[in-house]
């Protein structure tokens, strides 16, 4: 008893279209049945906008406490680890000196005091945001209310939106930041090694109606609002006084502005 | 076929060897995953809301593929609110939602801050059912237990 090769074939070629064939019907009929009729939406408290700004009113930045006060309400809702070095540090907002929050040519004999005081910095939340371009993953992503967000499950921990970054804005966790985190706050999940994280503007705070932390703990220094409506305090300011904003001549179009000198403000 | 005899016996050997573990567990009850359902959280929920977010069919088969979306539109989609096919609204957030409900007070105890991979140690309505399929999803290396895990 033996074959030839073209029986051989055309056993073989049969046998193998019943496989597939079986796959098929084993897989291919099987329905993924997730929650048909399910919806999503916002929640009703929502706070909602098509450009979220805030200024910075320097005049109320005056004190150490000031600054910390602000920084430590952002850090512990958002599970933000203390490393206690620079090198693995972990920022959301922070303080930094004139020089480097407006790097840039700037009059030779500046107003001391300005030259002088720190600023609070955080995320810019650029318009056109050169982070979002860098993400291979498309982690960093520019939600439509213009807050520049990341997605930390997507995040590869590539650093190419480090790179991109002209605000030094973003960091990355070298190691596992749990053990670092003094009181976990259970409101936000913590990140995981590997991962980069930065400000969000507390998306999670406006989607149950609230206000960012910072903005809440800051005693009227951060004034958070939709630059877009006529009517919001942000608008109202950055369109009747003078205000500046970190590196403009890049072209990002930052959302935060620095409100400093002019009428009672210093 | 040339030293026939030695082949056959061999090859039955070598087939029972294999087989071995196969007959060994044979007709022994294998205990399954233990679901603990009565959480305090649930029991003091009044009966009707007791239902999980879909129905435990589905939430069986597919609560994979729900926590998938509930990300989507939560995190990208900024969608935060859930309607079920019942017309019911959830909040969407593993932390605040399910695992409010799918944990007991031992467990939420033993989600505390400084612990470096609570996946294996966390809240044991999720851990019961994946490991005993060996399954080790990442989820709680960020996300924490629940909402009295760290008070």
């Amino acid at each position: 008893m033996s074959i030839n090769r073209r029986q051989f074939l055309r056993r073989a070629g049969m046998l193998t279209a019943l496989g597939f064939g079986g796959a098929v019907a084993f897989t291919g009929f099987r329905k993924k049945e997730v929650a048909e009729a399910a919806e999503y939406s916002l929640k009703q408290k929502a706070v909602l906008a098509t450009r979220w700004a805030m200024v910075v009113d320097m005049s109320k930045f005056k004190t150490e406490d000031d600054f910390n006060r602000v920084t430590e309400a952002c850090h512990r809702l958002h599970n933000v680890p203390d490393f206690k070095n620079t090198k693995d540090e972990i920022k959301w907002i922070w303080k930094d000196d004139y020089h480097h929050s407006f790097a840039g040519g700037h009059n030779q004999y500046l107003d001391e005091h300005i030259v002088h005081s720190p600023f609070m910095v955080l995320c810019n939340h650029c318009e056109n945001p050169p982070c979002v371009k860098a993400c291979p993953t498309q982690a960093t992503f520019k939600r439509r209310d213009g807050i520049v967000a990341m997605d930390f499950h997507r995040c590869i921990g590539c650093r190419f939106c480090m790179a991109a970054c002209p605000f030094g804005a973003r960091s990355f966790n070298f190691k596992d930041p749990r053990p670092f985190i003094n009181e976990v706050s259970p409101e936000y999940p913590t990140r995981t090694a590997g991962v980069v994280e930065k400000c969000n503007f507390c998306y999670e705070r406006l989607a149950k109606g609230e206000q960012p932390a910072c903005v809440e703990k800051s005693n009227g220094g951060l004034i958070f609002g939709d630059l877009d409506n006529p009517n919001s305090e942000v608008r109202k300011i950055v369109s009747t006084k003078f205000t500046i904003r970190r590196k403009p001549e890049l072209g990002t179009q930052p959302c935060v502005y620095y409100l400093v000198g002019g009428d009672d403000h210093a | 076929m040339y030293k026939g005899g030695k082949i056959i016996a061999s090859l039955i050997i070598f087939v029972g060897l294999l087989t071995i573990p196969f007959f060994y567990n044979m007709g022994k009850v294998n205990a399954g995953p233990e679901i603990n359902l009565d959480t305090p959280a649930i029991l003091a929920l009044a009966p009707a809301d007791q239902q999980c977010v879909e129905s435990p069919e589905v939430m069986k088969a597919n609560h994979m593929q729900l926590l998938n979306q509930w990300r989507e539109a939560a995190v990208r989609d900024g969608q935060s609110v859930y309607i079920n096919s019942q017309g019911k609204s959830f909040e969407i957030s593993l932390q605040n939602t399910c695992l409010n409900c799918h944990s007991t007070e031992a467990e939420k105890a033993s989600v505390t801050g400084g612990m470096s991979n609570p996946a294996f140690g966390s809240t044991q309505f999720c851990a019961s059912c994946h490991d005993y399929n060996a399954v080790q999803p990442l989820c709680y290396t960020c996300h924490i237990g629940s909402k009295e895990a760290a008070k």
